[in-house]
C-alpha cells in the first residue's frame, strides 16, 4: 500500500527549533502543575520565561524595604517610608529625539499594546548586596520599536520625574536631579532589558520605581532607571547622575564585573539578601553567555 | 559650678554602677532579640555590623563626657564609672570587628587586607581598633600602679583613636549620601575636646607653673586614685 504524502504541510508547519528546544519544559510544567494540583495551590497562569532564574526569589517584604532611591532619601528605609508621597496617576512619558513616531503618551496608551510577562532576574547592586526579583513587564525593545528609532539614534537615554514635593529627596542636591541612565541601543534592544510594571504578580509599589521602571539585569542597580517620564533616542552617549557625580567611579557601561573594583571597594563578592554567606559575583552578573558578545573587543576596564 | 549630685555611698556602688553595667549590655540584648524575632531587616549583617560600631562610639564620647561633667557639674563620681564605660566602648568595637571579619567577610584575609588598603573608612576603623588595644590591656589595677605617669601618657591615645572613628563613620558613607549622624558624633567630639581645650588654656592663666601638667585633662589618674582623693 502506498502512503500518500500530503503536499499541504510547509516548513511552517515543523515545530519551531525553540519551542522544540523546551519540550522538556511542557513536562515539567505538566509535572509542575500535577505538583501544585496536588499541594491545593492555584496556579500560576504565567509562562515561565527562559530567561528567568529559577534561584530563591528574594522575599517581596525585602524587596520593598530595602532600596536605593535617592528621590525618597539616602537611607535604606527612606523609599518604603516616604513614597506614599509619589502620585503615579496620571503619568505620562514623553518620547523624542532620533525616531520618527515622538510623542507624548499617557501610561494606559503606552502600555496597552504590550501583554505582560514574568521575568525572574538577578539584581546585582554596586554596593554589593543581591537579590532575586521576579518582575512583571515587558521587554524594552518591543516599546522602542514602536517609534520608529532613526539610523542616527545610537543610544537611549532615560529620564526620572523631577517634583521635590512628590520625591522630597530633591530638595537636597544629593545627586543631579533629574535621575538620568543610557544605554547604547543595542543593549537597550537586547532581549533581556526589561520594562517592568510588577513584581510578584502586583504593581510596583513606588519605592520599586513605580509606574514604570527599567530593568537591565547584567548591569549594577543604579542602571536601571526608576519611574521614568522621558524616552529619549540620541546620536552621542548621554550623561548619567551617577557618572557626573563621580565619573570615575560609576562609568557609563556599568556592566557587573568582579574582576574591575569599584574605587573604593572590591566587587568579587557579593552577598545576596537573607544568605548568611557571601557568594562570588559573576560577570555581567551571571548573565554572560546572553550579553558579552555586545562587548566583544572592548576593553572592559576602561569601558567599565 | 558645684551642683552636689554626688549619689551617696552604698548607692553609687552597689546600685548605680551595676545599672549602668546592665543598661550598657542592653544594646546587645536587643540586637540578639531582634536576630532571633527576624526584626533587623532585610540585610541584618549590616543592621548588626552598623549598630555595634555606633555604639562602640558612643561609649568613647561617654568615656570623654566623664571629666566634662564633673568640670561642669561637679559630679565626680563618674570617674569611678569611667574605665567601665571604655572597657564598653572596647567591647563594642571588638565586637564590631568581629562582626566585619566573621559575618561580613567570612574570614577571607585576601578580601579583608584588600578592605584595610582599598577603603580609607576601614583603614580609620583598623587603625581605631589598634589604638584601643593597648588602652584595654592596660586597665587592670597592677598596670595602673606600675605605669604611673606613663599609663596617663598611654590613655591619652582616646583622643586621636576617637577621631579616627568619627571619620570612620563619616567616611562610610559617599560623600554625597551622608546622613546627618556621622556630622552629629563629629559635633559632640568637637565639643568635648572644646571643652578640654577651654579649660586648659583657662588653667594656664589660673595656676602657677609647677601645676601646669596635672590640670591637664588629658588621662586622669585612676578613678580610685582620684575617688579617695576627693573629700
Amino acid at each position: 500500500m502506498l502512503i500518500k504524502r500530503s503536499d499541504d504541510l510547509t516548513d511552517n508547519d515543523v515545530t519551531d527549533y525553540a519551542l522544540y528546544q523546551r519540550r522538556r519544559d511542557f513536562l515539567k510544567t505538566l509535572g509542575g502543575i500535577a505538583l501544585l494540583g496536588a499541594s491545593g495551590l492555584p496556579l500560576m497562569a504565567q509562562a515561565k520565561s527562559a530567561f528567568s532564574t529559577d534561584e530563591e526569589q528574594t522575599p517581596f517584604e525585602d524587596i520593598t524595604t530595602y532600596n536605593n532611591f535617592y528621590e525618597f532619601g539616602t537611607d535604606k528605609g527612606d523609599p518604603a517610608r516616604y513614597a506614599s508621597s509619589l502620585k503615579t496617576t496620571p503619568w505620562s512619558v514623553t518620547v523624542d529625539g532620533e525616531c520618527e513616531k515622538p510623542g507624548k503618551l499617557n501610561l494606559e496608551d503606552l502600555l496597552k499594546p504590550h501583554s505582560t510577562e514574568e521575568r525572574i532576574y538577578r539584581l546585582r547592586c554596586v554596593e554589593g548586596w543581591s537579590m532575586v526579583i521576579p518582575w512583571q513587564g515587558f521587554p524594552l525593545a518591543d516599546l522602542l520599536k514602536r517609534f520608529n528609532p532613526t539610523a542616527n539614534a545610537k543610544y537611549v537615554r532615560f529620564e526620572t520625574l523631577v517634583d521635590p514635593d512628590q520625591l522630597p529627596g530633591q530638595k537636597r542636591s544629593v545627586l543631579d536631579w533629574p535621575y538620568t541612565e543610557g544605554l547604547r541601543m543595542d543593549e537597550a534592544m537586547h532581549p533581556l532589558s526589561f520594562m517592568a510594571t510588577g513584581l510578584y504578580g502586583k504593581d510596583l509599589l513606588n519605592q520599586n520605581g513605580a509606574p514604570l521602571r527599567l530593568v537591565v539585569p547584567w548591569k549594577y542597580g543604579f542602571k536601571s532607571i526608576k519611574s521614568i517620564v522621558r524616552i529619549s533616542f540620541v546620536a552621542e552617549q548621554p550623561d548619567t547622575s551617577w557618572g557626573r557625580s563621580a565619573p570615575e567611579e560609576y562609568g557609563f557601561y556599568s556592566n557587573v564585573n568582579p574582576d574591575v573594583d569599584h574605587p573604593r571597594w572590591s566587587q568579587r563578592k557579593e552577598r545576596r539578601i537573607g544568605e548568611f554567606r557571601k557568594r562570588e559575583t559573576l560577570p555581567f552578573n551571571g548573565y554572560a553567555e546572553q550579553v558579552a558578545s555586545l562587548y566583544s573587543g572592548m576593553d572592559l576596564r576602561k569601558n567599565f | 559650678m558645684n551642683l552636689r549630685v554626688n549619689i551617696r555611698e552604698p548607692y553609687f556602688t552597689k546600685v548605680f554602677k551595676p545599672a549602668v553595667f546592665v543598661l550598657a549590655l542592653l544594646p546587645l540584648a536587643l540586637l540578639g532579640w531582634g536576630v532571633w524575632q527576624d526584626t533587623l531587616g532585610a540585610n541584618p549583617i549590616e543592621t548588626i555590623t552598623r549598630s555595634l560600631g555606633e555604639w562602640g562610639l558612643r561609649f568613647l564620647l561617654l568615656t570623654l563626657l566623664i571629666s566634662t561633667l564633673r568640670r561642669a557639674t561637679g559630679w565626680g563620681q563618674g570617674v569611678r564609672m569611667r574605665r567601665m564605660l571604655g572597657l564598653f566602648a572596647f567591647f563594642y568595637g571588638t565586637l564590631h570587628l568581629l562582626s566585619y571579619l566573621w559575618l561580613d567577610q567570612f574570614f577571607d584575609w585576601a578580601e579583608i587586607w584588600h578592605d584595610i588598603v582599598k577603603r580609607p573608612f576601614i583603614t580609620m576603623g583598623m587603625l581605631a581598633f589598634v589604638l584601643m588595644m593597648p588602652l584595654a590591656l592596660t586597665s587592670f589595677k597592677a598596670a595602673i600602679r606600675k605605669l604611673g605617669r606613663q599609663w596617663q601618657r598611654l590613655h591619652t591615645l582616646i583622643y586621636p583613636l576617637t577621631m579616627l572613628v568619627v571619620l570612620h563613620f563619616w567616611w562610610l558613607a559617599d560623600s554625597k549620601a551622608r546622613t546627618v549622624m556621622p556630622l552629629v558624633y563629629i559635633v559632640l567630639l568637637a565639643l568635648l575636646l572644646g571643652e578640654r581645650l577651654f579649660h586648659w588654656l583657662r588653667s594656664l592663666n589660673k595656676t602657677p607653673a609647677s601645676r601646669r601638667s596635672r590640670s591637664l585633662p588629658a588621662g586622669y589618674a585612676a578613678s580610685r586614685v582620684i575617688a579617695q582623693r576627693r573629700p
